[in-house]
């Protein structure tokens, strides 16, 4: 009702429409121009995540879609989180709820290239802290930054599991492990060129891979 | 040579110690079906549901001696005994792969390198405690494991190894994976059931345990991802092989981890009881520089000062504890002298602030929010001897007051570094400055 009546004023010369009216006015523009159901042409996967989970359990299902849009679209928006509360059968305020516990989901759209730096014990006994000042440096943002052309996102993240081979530098998906300054140069410049080089695999410890971290002091990257 | 060396093997040195666990770990294509299947794979999976019993399977685990990987080390036959009688309900096998305690990354690599041996340890357990279901909770940023996971669970059901009626055993089993995303607390059992279940993943309050009341209310058992792999070779080689290795209070073999100052860091598959000492210098090829201290299990458990008495401690559950830690993990961290012990339990410190739920009062107040900001005030050199002593009271009122063990994991590490390095917290507040003052880490 309160919509309509913001869309029946539009352009009502003399009447200045409340603070509310406007408002609703953008809201609805907004929503006409953007929402185009994540799902819409995803039935299958949507049908595959649904079809994991008892009927009896289908919220299980709010952080597997949580984690396909935010793959998608670099972030989880307003409208996805209305879209999957509306599948799931839910209020937004729970998905959203759910959504803010966890680290990985972010409102705000990340940067094509998500550095995130371990910055526990063994990473930092490693040099996790100087490799987080070059990269704020290099990048020119901070912890839970962006930059204005959308490229880098850097994000300071608790242990990876990477303590083996520390530093590790997490580049959206992948793991760099054991990061030098001089291979963190190497990749910054992959980045930088818009290529995400294969990520390093590495062990350390029993049945360390074949390529030791030597070969690779150049780099990987390119 | 003492008399148990002859008995039961308690070093990697001992001529008929092999690796089992981490055999395939690091070899090119040894996470696809064909390898598992040509060295053996499933074949213990088959035995378990063709020729023995459920009741055997699981007197063959606790007759095994084997003990929880995860870290609190309870006997896992006599978890999986737990579970009541079946009355209809749908029951679940869950596995906790949410690693993410700092100093620990053993599951990783299994899962990335080794996901059958999983699978494997999954469809003995099920069938064990009479779940027809599993579940692998794996924590969201381990995603090659999870997409090797994935690829592993649909060969294997390709193959029959999941589905209807295994090996014409009339038992069926399923798996369904799940992604965590970015959260420690999940590795607390009841927090991952509620992550699970897609609520805010705050712990329940126990009883009821999981056998009761688990996922969905139904009755369930939660093991760590190397305690199911364990039990794939105790099926396959028996509960006496097992037993042979380890000492009176541990049994088995397990997966290490060395990480910090060391010359070799990197997981390494020792029998249960070997030595603090072996595995350090032996295998992790020593400290870098002058070590001061390690820490045994993961960044939860006590440090130890870097002395003779710690380092020949047997890696046992009961040997670490009669010198006030914990096992673990078996995640051991090595700190080396110049760094200052303050700002490395502040590193700590800061990780558990950032990973407390905001459940309950004494966690939301003392560790992330009050802890972090008493170090940060050391730091800045600010802080006072009354400093020091407000954080020791506020340690005595974390022990056992909080709802999950997280606030214990932060106070048990903060109150070993006032035990043995209170000197350097003194020098810190009477000089305003660190003892050890090296800010370079990072390798050229």
């Amino acid at each position: 009702m309160e919509i309509k009546s913001g869309v029946a004023d539009d352009g009502a010369a003399g009447s200045r429409p409340g603070l509310r009216d406007g408002w609703e006015r953008v809201r609805t523009m907004v929503e006409l121009e953007t929402i185009q159901p994540f799902f819409a042409d995803r039935q299958d996967v949507l049908a595959e995540i649904l079809g994991r989970y008892p009927e009896y359990g289908r919220r299980s299902a709010i952080m597997p879609l949580l984690w396909e849009v935010q793959r998608a679209e670099r972030h989880v928006g307003e409208a996805r989180i209305e879209e999957i509360a509306e599948i799931l059968g839910l209020r937004a305020t729970e998905v959203k709820g759910v959504m803010s516990f966890y680290s990985t989901y972010h409102e705000q759209p990340l940067g094509r290239f998500h550095l995130q730096v371990c910055s526990t014990l063994s990473c930092s006994l490693a040099g996790s802290d100087e490799m987080y000042d070059y990269l704020v440096e290099e990048l020119n943002i901070v912890n839970g930054e962006t930059d204005h052309e959308g490229r880098f996102s850097l994000q300071k993240v608790e242990c990876l599991g990477s303590c083996g081979t520390a530093p590790v530098l997490q580049v959206n998906d992948d793991y760099f492990e054991r990061v030098t300054r001089r291979r963190c140069w190497t990749l910054l410049e992959a980045l930088r060129a818009g290529n995400l080089p294969a990520p390093w695999r590495e062990r350390g410890g029993d049945n360390e891979s074949a390529e030791p971290a030597a070969a690779l002091a150049d780099g990987g990257g390119a | 040579m003492d008399a148990p060396s002859e008995e039961r093997i308690t070093s990697r040195h001992h001529p008929r110690y092999r690796v089992t666990m981490y055999e395939h770990v690091g070899v090119e294509g040894a996470w696809t079906l064909d390898y598992y299947l040509g060295h053996g794979g499933y074949d213990a999976a088959r035995k378990a549901l063709t020729s023995m019993s459920s009741g055997e399977v699981i007197d063959e685990v606790r007759n095994s001696g084997l003990r929880g990987r995860g870290g609190a080390g309870f006997p896992t036959g006599v978890k999986w005994s737990f579970m009541p009688p079946d009355d209809g309900r749908q029951r679940f096998i869950l596995c906790n792969a949410d690693e993410s305690e700092p100093g620990s990354f053993k599951d990783r690599y299994v899962l990335e390198d080794d996901p059958h041996q999983l699978i494997e340890g999954m469809i003995i357990a099920g069938f064990a405690i009479g779940a027809t279901k599993g579940v692998i909770y794996v924590r969201g940023e381990y995603l090659l494991g999870y997409q090797r996971l994935q690829a592993a669970v649909a060969d294997a059901r390709r193959a029959g190894h999941l589905g209807p009626d295994l090996y014409g055993s009339g038992f069926g089993f399923e798996l369904i994976l799940h992604r965590g995303a970015g959260a420690y607390i999940c590795g607390e059992e009841t927090a991952l059931m509620n992550s699970y279940e897609g609520l805010r993943a705050n712990p329940r309050l126990k009883p009821p345990f999981p056998a009761q009341s688990g996922i969905y209310g139904l009755p369930t058992t939660i093991n760590n991802v190397t305690s199911l792999t364990s039990v794939v070779h105790i099926i396959a080689k028996g509960a006496e092989w097992f037993s042979s290795m380890g000492t009176d209070d541990a049994k088995g073999t397990k997966l290490y981890q060395i990480s910090g100052a060391v010359t070799r860091p990197g997981v390494y598959e020792m029998p249960m009881g070997a030595s603090f000492r072996e595995l350090i210098f032996d295998f992790g090829g020593g400290p870098v520089g002058t070590a001061k201290a390690f820490i045994p299990g993961g960044s939860s458990t006590p440090m130890f000062p870097f002395t003779d008495d710690f380092l020949d401690t047997p890696m046992d559950y009961a040997s670490v504890a009669a010198k006030q830690s914990m096992l673990g993990t078996g995640g051991v961290i090595v700190i080396p002298e110049d760094k200052c012990i303050v700002n490395a339990l502040y590193n700590l410190v800061r990780f558990y602030a950032h990973e407390s739920c905001g459940k309950c009062t004494p966690c939301r107040e003392g560790v992330a929010t009050w802890l972090p900001k008493m170090y940060q005030k050391l730091l800045a050199g600010l802080g006072t001897r009354e400093d020091l002593a407000v954080i020791e009271d506020m340690v005595i009122n974390l022990l056992g007051t909080a709802f999950c063990p997280l606030a214990d994991a932060c106070a048990m590490p903060v109150e070993a570094s006032f035990k043995y390095f209170r000197h350097e917290y003194e020098y810190l507040v009477d000089n305003g400055e660190q003892l050890h003052k090296r800010s370079a880490w990072w390798a050229e």
